[in-house]
């Protein structure tokens, strides 16, 4: 790292590190859907990102309505956003659980296939609906902007609100699954679905909702990943692979090592892109948890559910 | 005689099957078709290798790999290398600033032949390293997965995710793969015209042949004890296990050759269709084979040519006219086979062609004798 001093090094890592918090929270939250959808439920959900999309789509389209006839509402219309983009998504979820995931519980290699049909159809129906070019939101004033603690440092303040977007929604889940009666039936399914069934858990309606919370929470990470970049019809699938590797990497069924994982994908790629090309951090980033997953199959936090 | 019978076509089913596909390939299409049409053919049949190569490794075998792509990628491209590297003579490149490298590597001011480049000047290194190299690489994978238990979903995830690296890779060494155009504008071997319409019909019927000859050795396979294996390991894996037998072994051999069986085919794909790019490396390109081998019948070796040929006729045809309307369809194809009919083309023949035997009385006597000798094994909601 020669021709660097020890301070401005000082201020590229904090600055990358807060461009990769940016990446984090995207991750974390798209992750958090998929560990939970894929974790929990050991579906192969290749449709994630287009629920993802489908939140980005909402915010985008509330903004529009917003600003053609309730300009005054403007400054509040996001909070509004990342609430709907929940919502759309999650109903999307639970019908594509009512349609097609249910009949294939038994086959978790074949949900792949058909969630990926799934992708290319909304991917082809977003491309009908929005067209081909990519949109974003107008975005209300105190989101833009940024915050200086000195002159080298520049961070932007769009990215502290999905950081603390997103460790409300990570809050948010926890509660819910470890603390809630909600959460019980779903480890309970997870762990035996017949014995569930038999204490009187209605474990079809676990899984419908589970789903449906997951993609939800995709939604949320579409609608904040609004404020970072551009929506276009294939967004979704940038992420999805990064995503899969973020739940693998972390371990299954371990939320915490979601969290670690998206944490430590999110960094070093943010970092190294700044000393190497953007691809080669993306090959190094991805080759090396490929490695690690090669010594270390079960991810940094093994699951203690039986395969 | 009766070994190459049992065998290599299984048995009467098989050999009728194998028969009608000859037939279509060799003669039907060849007279039916003109130049331009017979060498989109070829191109869909260069793809039929690796959805041949998941029927045996996902089909019979249970582990569904999302990395075919990367073994078409690296025969295509070890091809394309040693092509290129003929098309790029000192006299060929006399306007470039280094004369006698390929003239990409000149765009991006490179000044020698990189090192793993240089073996490519020999074509007998570039068929080798055609077919070991992919081998090599998936036995890398396969030990560092199966030796520890890693299968199922674990095992596409991380074969898609190398694919990806692989493409991300190629596109951002421009210098030193092409970049996103890929390797283009080959034109001779050892001197040979490649573009001629001769050429291209030559191409055409080493493909067939190839694939034939692929399809007997598959067969071969799994008619043998290895193929009973395979089958047990995918229905019952531990009771394999418990039997005394290297469960892992198995599973990296059957990779490694549908490797070698999909590298066959994406060094086909550079000659015939004269160019190797990313775009039939990564995550896309090796989905749409597996759904290949699924429209074809996951368990039949001939269906899956059949799959390759349909989808790929459907999509000449709808993306001509109807862009839009292709991909909801190819969607909903996923989604269909997936769902409603899970052993594809073959399974659909299977359950029905009873019926048409019946019809066609005079062949019924023919048929019915053997009918459950070659059938593969109904798919049970497995992996």
């Amino acid at each position: 790292m020669g021709g660097y001093t020890s301070s401005e090094l000082m201020a590229i890592f904090a600055m990358q590190g807060f461009a990769g918090i940016s990446l984090f929270s995207v991750l974390l939250l798209m992750a958090l859907g998929l560990a939970i959808i894929f974790g929990q439920m050991g579906v192969i959900n290749m449709a994630h990102g287009e629920f993802m999309a489908a939140g980005a789509y909402t915010t985008y389209l509330l903004s529009t309505v917003t600003e053609t006839y309730f300009p005054g509402f403007m400054p509040y219309y996001f909070l509004v956003a990342i609430v709907a983009a929940f919502f759309v998504a999650a109903a999307l979820g639970y019908l594509a659980e009512w349609a097609l995931i249910r009949h294939l519980y038994k086959r978790p290699l074949d949900t792949l296939l058909a969630t990926w049909g799934l992708s290319l159809i909304m991917q082809q129906a977003y491309r009908s609906i929005f067209g081909a070019r990519e949109v974003s939101p107008a975005l209300p004033d105190w989101l833009m902007g940024s915050y200086q603690p000195t002159d080298m440092i520049d961070i932007p303040l769009n990215g502290m609100f999905v950081l603390a977007l997103t460790l409300l929604i990570t809050g948010g889940v926890f509660y819910l699954m470890f603390k809630s009666s909600w959460g019980l039936k779903v480890r309970a399914t997870t762990q035996n679905r017949v014995m569930s069934g038999a204490v009187g858990i209605n474990t079809k309606k676990v899984d419908r909702l589970t789903f449906a919370l997951g993609c939800g929470i995709a939604g949320v990470a579409g609608a904040a990943f609004t404020t970072i970049a551009s929506t276009g019809p294939t967004t979704g699938t940038l992420y999805i692979v990064d995503t899969f590797m973020v739940v693998v990497f972390g371990g299954a069924a371990s939320l915490l090592g979601t969290i670690a994982s998206a944490f430590s994908i999110a960094q070093a790629q943010s970092i190294l892109e700044f000393f190497i090309s953007g691809s080669m951090a993306k090959v190094f980033t991805l080759l090396t948890l490929v490695v690690i997953l090669m010594f270390k199959p079960e991810g940094l936090f093994a699951s203690k559910v039986r395969r | 005689m009766s070994f190459m019978y049992e065998k290599l076509l299984g048995g009467k089913n098989g050999t009728v099957g194998f028969v009608l596909l000859a037939t279509l390939i060799l003669v039907v299409f060849p007279l039916a078709l003109d130049g331009f049409r017979l060498n989109l053919v070829a191109k869909y049949l260069t793809y039929a290798f690796p959805a041949i190569s998941l029927v045996l490794l996902w089909g019979y075998g249970g582990t569904l790999s999302l990395g075919q792509g990367i073994f078409f990628g690296l025969g295509g491209y070890g091809m394309a290398m040693f092509l290129k590297l003929e098309a790029s003579s000192p006299e060929n490149t006399a306007i470039q600033s280094t004369p006698g490298i390929p003239d990409f590597m000149d765009w991006n001011q490179l000044t020698a032949l990189p090192w793993f480049w240089e073996p490519f000047n020999s074509f007998t290194f570039t068929l080798l390293a055609i077919l070991i190299i992919p081998s090599v690489f998936a036995y890398l994978i396969g030990v560092a997965m199966f030796k520890r238990r890693v299968g199922g979903v674990y095992f596409a995830i991380i074969t898609q995710v190398v694919s990806l690296i692989l493409t991300v890779l190629i596109v951002g060494q421009q210098g030193y793969t092409g970049g996103i155009n890929g390797i283009t504008d080959l034109r001779t071997l050892h001197g040979w015209d490649i573009t001629s319409d001769f050429a291209k019909n030559l191409f055409y019927f080493i493909t067939c042949f190839l694939l034939l000859a692929v399809i007997l050795m598959s067969r071969f396979i799994l008619t043998s004890k290895f193929g009973r294996l395979l089958l047990a390991m995918r229905d019952k894996e531990d009771r394999v296990r418990f039997s005394g037998y290297d469960v892992a072994n198995f599973k990296i051999f059957i990779f490694c050759f549908s490797a070698m069986i999909s590298a066959i085919g994406g060094a086909m794909f550079t000659l015939s269709v004269g160019f190797m790019s990313p775009s039939f490396v990564g995550i896309v390109p090796s989905i749409e084979m597996v759904i290949f081998a699924a429209v074809g019948g996951r368990l039949s070796l001939i269906g899956a040519v059949y799959g390759c040929l349909l989808i790929n006729f459907g999509k000449t045809a709808f993306s001509e006219s109807f862009p839009e309307l292709w991909l909801f369809l190819m969607g909903g194809l996923f989604i269909a086979v997936v769902m409603f009919f899970p052993n594809g083309l073959a399974g659909l023949w299977e359950d029905h062609s009873h019926h048409i035997k019946k019809r066609l009385g005079f062949i019924t006597s023919l048929f019915s004798k053997n009918d459950t000798a070659a059938v593969a094994p109904k798919l049970e909601g497995s992996n």
